[in-house]
């Protein structure tokens, strides 16, 4: 953590930013100005490094060739794995958080190496893509409320053994792997498959990760009316589709 | 081709006339316009009638994400000047609704036909068109699969080769990529608002560079063409250099975008720029769209915004603040059911508007203002959002569900 301010950087806008994934970095600048936390936010596009100095990056959703040239980019580029090896947290939605992985399958249908960052391997579902309200309960070691979100994926991301599922579902494919598991932790490193965008709809991941990035146990409350009405209508919308 | 050289063969006109019957079972159900129903009728009894009814006309196709109704309207107008035109005037822009509207113009000399952007390939080889108008292309309806980027590789595969003269907007690199395949394209720089959809080369996927009103790919070269005509401010600049001045009912910048392409599109059809932006002056709404309806003892401008583009086109034409905005926002099937789509809109812009919200998803916008740092209320419905704005004028921007929910409420 920098002194002067929390740095937050946004990874790829030109590549991943199909699903409205700008909305996370917007919670967390909020919610963390709202605590009187400056907040630094910078954009990094795909032709530009990514900086190694920042304290929360999020890398969002996009189509499957633009996650291949993702991929490519930040593979040469070497910025993401070198930041999180100085304990920089890292949170990732869909195509992105199949890139922190050791795998994914590319637009051409073939195996392309990821980050290596988060220990999963993804696959591509055979079936229809996975679209609608999901609910889950978040791994209990993290002490936060059910996660909801609206899924829209094909993938399959399986877990390895140096890995906890995000989240157990209530309701959706989450992982699509069958499992009943959605999403992947590791120290810093987070990954799901769930848009909304999913700090809008979870505000306590964005509280989480800026507690993480400034070291404190708590942060001084702010004003959850929306985001609870819209919690509440959510959670209700999964459990019973209209 | 002169219009009625061959006449439609008994199969062909026993189609149309099923069609049309089922088209009047389905109006007196009271069930819409029933053009949809007719045309998959009709398409049943003879699966080639679109392109049996389209081979009188002088056909010309209008797609892109936003601006296609209302261009094809403008369009329609403007080739009135050379004939008889038939157009699917009220948004039905499927196959079926489109032979339906074809089959009600037997007179017709042009066809000026508005097509779904996902259609737009197939439509284009049943009825060999004269013309094809590609405006723009962005994200719309995520939860559909139907990215962005494959349609415009779609559009270039199923336009290469293609006898039409293409239309097409320059300035959207998307559209220059799915058009660049063609034989005959007239560029025009129509203007494009919304840049998020196209940062990478449609080509070899590097970075666009976009200084200005300007784009190229650093990498490969793919750069944008040089356009023949062009939007400037007000005007049109036709291949000559001579500016035509846009008087148009319709509001908005966007708006001046879809008279410069029709101007380029009716030129092709043998229109003079100067008839063409006279004529498009009578447009006035356009299926309720921008229509100004008296609710209350207010004025309530409606407004249609359906995914990001569209939003940031709106917010540009609105009245400034202290007008009043009610937004509503649905995510019924045809709006597209993931809401993400919010956080891309930059709602900031209506800082100082007091703003109300509605509809099926007021509290998806609700924490999508409250993170703008907006003031805002959530109304219950439109009359309770009306009823806290004081008497005057209001802008009511919705999108799609919504904006047939507003219509409906106001008697539009």
């Amino acid at each position: 953590m920098s002194e002067s301010s929390l740095r937050l950087v946004w990874v790829y806008p030109d590549l991943l930013s199909t699903y409205g994934d700008q909305g996370n970095a917007l919670v967390v600048e909020r919610r963390a100005v709202q605590r009187r936390v400056p907040v630094t936010r910078v954009d990094v596009r795909s032709d530009h490094a990514v900086p190694t100095s920042g304290d929360i990056y999020l890398i969002g959703g996009g189509e499957d060739r633009p996650q291949r040239l993702a991929a490519e980019r930040l593979r040469r580029d070497g910025g993401l794995n070198r930041a999180v090896a100085n304990g920089a947290i890292v949170f990732s939605v869909c195509a992105g958080y199949q890139i922190l992985g050791h795998e994914f399958i590319n637009d051409l249908g073939r195996p392309e190496p990821g980050l290596g960052l988060l220990d999963v391997v993804s696959t591509r579902g055979e079936g229809d893509r996975c679209v609608g309200d999901v609910l889950a309960d978040i791994d209990p070691q993290l002490g936060l409320p059910p996660l909801t979100g609206f899924e829209n994926h094909q993938g399959i991301t399986h877990l390895g053994p140096t890995t906890r599922p995000l989240a157990r579902l209530r309701v959706g494919r989450g992982n699509g792997t069958g499992d009943g598991t959605e999403g992947a932790f590791n120290d810093t490193v987070f990954g799901t498959y769930m848009h909304g965008p999913v700090m809008a709809r979870n505000p306590h991941i964005a509280d989480l990760l800026i507690k993480l990035a400034l070291d404190v146990n708590a942060l001084p409350p702010v004003d959850d009316q929306w985001y609870d009405a819209l919690r509440a209508e959510r959670i209700a919308a999964a459990v019973q589709p209209a | 081709m002169a219009a009625n050289s061959e006449p439609l063969s008994p199969r062909a006109k026993l189609a149309v006339t099923a069609g049309r019957a089922a088209a009047a079972v389905s109006r007196a159900a009271g069930k819409g316009s029933g053009s949809v129903i007719g045309g998959k009728v009709a398409l049943r009894f003879d699966p080639d009638l679109l392109a049996r009814l389209a081979r009188h006309l002088d056909v010309v196709l209008v797609s892109a994400t936003n601006g296609k109704t209302t261009t094809t309207r403008l369009l329609a107008e403007a080739l009135r000047a050379g004939g008889p035109v038939v157009s699917n005037a009220l948004g039905a822009n499927m196959p079926a609704g489109i032979t339906s509207a074809l089959a009600g113009g037997s007179d017709a000399r042009f066809g000026v036909i508005e097509v779904d952007e996902k259609y737009l390939a197939g439509v284009a080889r049943d009825v060999a068109p004269k013309a094809i108008a590609l405006l723009n292309l962005s994200r719309d309806q995520l939860d559909r699969a139907a990215e962005t980027r494959m349609l415009a590789e779609k559009w270039r595969e199923g336009l290469a080769g293609s006898e039409a003269i293409i239309i097409a907007n320059a300035d959207d690199p998307l559209i220059t990529w799915a058009a660049s395949s063609s034989p005959t394209v007239v560029w025009v720089a129509a203007g494009q608002s919304w840049k998020d959809d196209a940062w990478s080369c449609p080509s070899c996927g590097g970075v666009l560079q976009r200084p200005d009103d300007d784009w190229y790919c650093g990498e490969c070269g793919f750069r944008r063409p040089t356009p023949t005509w062009a939007l400037s401010g007000d005007h049109v600049v036709d291949p000559y250099g001579v500016a035509w001045p846009i008087h148009l009912q319709l509001p908005g910048r966007a708006n001046k975008s879809n008279a410069a392409m029709s101007a380029a599109v009716a030129a092709a059809f043998g229109i003079d720029p100067k008839v063409a932006l006279e004529r498009m002056f009578k447009v006035q709404a356009v299926a309720g769209r921008y229509d100004v309806v008296s609710f209350l003892q207010r004025d309530l401008r409606l407004l249609l915004a359906k995914n990001p583009a569209g939003w940031l086109e709106t917010f540009s034409l609105i009245d400034g603040p202290p007008t009043p905005v009610i937004l509503s926002v649905n995510a019924r099937g045809a709006d597209g059911t993931d809401t993400s789509w919010l956080w891309d809109v930059d709602y900031t812009r209506l800082a100082g508007h007091p703003i109300m919200v509605i509809g099926d998803r007021k509290l998806d916008l609700a924490v999508r203002l409250e993170v703008a740092g907006l003031q805002f209320r959530v109304c219950a419905n439109l009359d309770e959002a009306v009823r806290a704005a004081p008497p005057g004028r209001i802008e009511a921007i919705a999108n799609y569900t919504a904006f047939q929910d507003l219509r409906r409420r106001v008697g539009n």
